[in-house]
């Protein structure tokens, strides 16, 4: 009986260390670690992200049949001063909260253009472009959003991305971001099994 | 005792088994060679495209679809890291079950890789007061803050040093991956790891075959056994396509940020270098390169 024991034992050792050397065999890469710090200058060839030259968007996310504005535009007289709106649009007057005691409709929207946005210089500008005029008073959001780190890109990281515009996550009449609906919780770790 | 006559019995068989087995020639070949395969690295490329044909019918019997097992290796210079905006973040979970989606994750029992914890702004980064079990009308609730937490892809990782059978390991391109037939389910790794960020296939996965990502990467979302364990691999998949990992995609408020961290005009170069970055248990010197920061 001890002897045989003795044999087990022997036997089951050499497995152990024909074990061992098969999972040393195997190791040979596990050495070649990687840090961030020390591989930058290692590993110099970078690949470097693709120059955009335009900000390629996502349309603008407007409500169905309200673009081009001058099909019903083109029917009366624009008229500037600053009032409640109550015949159309009575729903963007309702929600108006972005600055709303000191801004009016047309600090953003052009009175005779009304298919195109203006900037305080005059300029008008398509609504492809309205991060130009979001620009005009959030610079540091802006320059955030042009190298891809407020707002949201998609595409390839080594390539061409789309860019969402500001209004597609903000309402410019009430650009607070809207509270959402979350997905439900996961299942308690100790109800898995 | 009769248990351990039983093991013994069986260690003695195992050269005899496999010579039988060898000698009876094709009975089961695909299972012995199996048995036999090396850890994924030091397979040639005639081998690991072998293996991957295989895996590819032995999906399509499983699943009846065709599947796309991929075994691209890392990007010459490339090394990944990933941002998260916490000023950014609103708990909605979106990300959680894009990434199931993606990733193939077992849907019963369930398998999560990002877990988004809820806390307290007056309390700062505090795991001990945090909650995932928050479920609101609307999110994000008022006076908190939320932290998705996956693999944080260390840099210094403790998780594959500690695997016995070196069945996970670092890419070249940062990514720390898992061979699934490859690992013995022993968890240690889970052990070491400090972020929960592992998780161990307790009973057989499950996925509705009509859910099932067919584009998948040997070391990433291909459907896995019962009894290994799995994590975050950045969407290994995807990125080495060139694209972004389907977390980053689906959020909808854009705090997830991914890029190379060896291209200075990247995002995530920008982040480390313009904003305050942190991250998680820094003073384990694990080196994360998945970084948490204050986009304001
Ligand atoms: C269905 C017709 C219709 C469309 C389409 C429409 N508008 Fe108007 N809009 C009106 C009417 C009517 C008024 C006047 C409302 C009032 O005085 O109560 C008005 C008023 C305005 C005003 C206030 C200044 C003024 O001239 O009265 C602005 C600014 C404006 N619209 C912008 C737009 C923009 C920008 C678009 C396109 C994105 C647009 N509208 C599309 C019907 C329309
Ligand atoms: C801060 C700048 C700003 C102000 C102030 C502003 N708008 Fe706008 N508005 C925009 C931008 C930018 C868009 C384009 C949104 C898009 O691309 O879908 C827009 C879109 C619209 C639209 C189209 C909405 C839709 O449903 O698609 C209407 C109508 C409009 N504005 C009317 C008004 C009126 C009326 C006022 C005044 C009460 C006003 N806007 C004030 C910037 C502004
Ligand atoms: C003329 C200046 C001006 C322009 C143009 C402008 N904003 Fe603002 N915005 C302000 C000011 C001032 C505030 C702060 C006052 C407030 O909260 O109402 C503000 C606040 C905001 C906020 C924070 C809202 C909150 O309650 O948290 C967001 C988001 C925002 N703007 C987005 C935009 C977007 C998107 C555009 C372009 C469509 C834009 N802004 C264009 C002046 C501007
Ligand atoms: C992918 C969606 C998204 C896009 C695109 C986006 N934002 Fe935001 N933005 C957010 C979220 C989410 C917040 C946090 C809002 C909150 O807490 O209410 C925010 C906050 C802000 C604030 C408030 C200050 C702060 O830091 O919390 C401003 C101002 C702002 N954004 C401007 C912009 C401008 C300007 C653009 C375009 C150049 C833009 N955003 C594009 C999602 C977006």
């Amino acid at each position: 009986m001890e002897i045989r024991k003795f044999k087990n034992i022997h036997r089951l050792t050499i497995l152990l260390i024909l074990c061992v050397i098969l999972a040393l065999s195997c190791n040979n890469k596990a050495t070649d670690e990687i840090k961030f710090h020390g591989v930058s200058q290692k590993q110099a060839k970078n690949k470097k992200t693709e120059k955009v030259t335009e900000f390629a968007v996502d349309a603008p996310p407007f409500s169905y049949g309200i673009y081009p504005c001058t099909d019903c535009h083109a029917n009366f007289a624009p008229k500037p001063e600053k009032r409640e709106l109550v015949e159309w649009h009575d729903d963007i007057s309702a929600i108006f909260n972005h600055d709303s005691e000191n801004r009016w409709c047309l600090d953003c929207h052009d009175l005779k253009s009304r298919d195109s946005l203006r900037l305080a210089s005059g300029k008008l500008l398509d609504f492809k472009e309205s991060y130009k005029l979001c620009g005009q008073c959030h610079g540091e959001k802006l320059r955030d959003w042009k190298v891809g780190v407020h707002g949201k890109r998609t595409g390839f990281w080594n390539g061409k991305k789309e860019y969402l515009l500001c209004v597609h996550c903000h309402d410019p009449h009430a650009p607070k971001f809207k509270e959402i609906t979350p997905e439900p919780p996961p299942v308690r770790q100790e109800d898995i099994k | 005792m009769k248990n351990e006559n039983s093991r013994r019995s069986f260690l003695k068989n195992i050269a005899l088994a496999s010579f039988a087995t060898l000698a009876l020639s094709g009975c089961d070949m695909k299972a012995l060679e199996e048995f036999l395969q090396q850890n994924f690295r030091t397979l040639s490329k005639k081998e690991k495209n072998k293996i991957i044909k295989n895996l590819a019918i032995d999906y399509k019997k499983k699943y009846g679809k065709e599947f796309n097992v991929s075994d691209k290796p890392a990007l010459e210079g490339t090394l990944f890291g990933y941002a998260l905006d916490l000023a950014r973040c609103v708990g909605c979970r979106r990300c959680v079950y894009a990434c199931v989606k993606e990733n193939n994750q077992s849907r019963e029992p369930q398998v999560h890789w990002i877990d988004v914890l809820q806390m307290e702004k007056e309390k700062g980064i505090d795991f001990a007061h945090s909650t995932s079990q928050y479920n609101p009308e609307k999110v994000p609730s008022e006076g908190h803050f939320y932290l998705p937490v996956a693999c944080q892809q260390c840099s210094n990782p403790q998780c594959t040093t500690v695997c016995p059978v070196k069945a996970t390991w670092q890419e070249p391109d940062g990514i720390v991956v898992v061979d699934y037939n490859w690992c013995i389910g022993c968890r240690y790794c889970m052990a070491a790891c400090p972020y929960g960020a592992r998780h161990f296939n307790w009973g057989e996965p499950t996925i509705p075959v009509e859910e099932i990502n067919t584009e998948m990467h040997y070391l990433g979302n291909r459907p896995r056994m019962k009894g290994v364990v799995e994590k975050c691999t950045f969407c290994i998949q995807r990125v080495r396509e060139g694209k972004y990992p389907s977390c980053v995609e689906i959020c909808p408020v854009g705090a997830r940020k991914f890029g190379n961290l060896l291209d200075p005009e990247s995002e995530i170069r920008y982040i480390l270098e313009n904003k305050r970055v942190l991250v998680l248990k820094q003073e384990l010197n694990t080196q994360p390169k998945f970084y948490y920061f204050f986009g304001i």
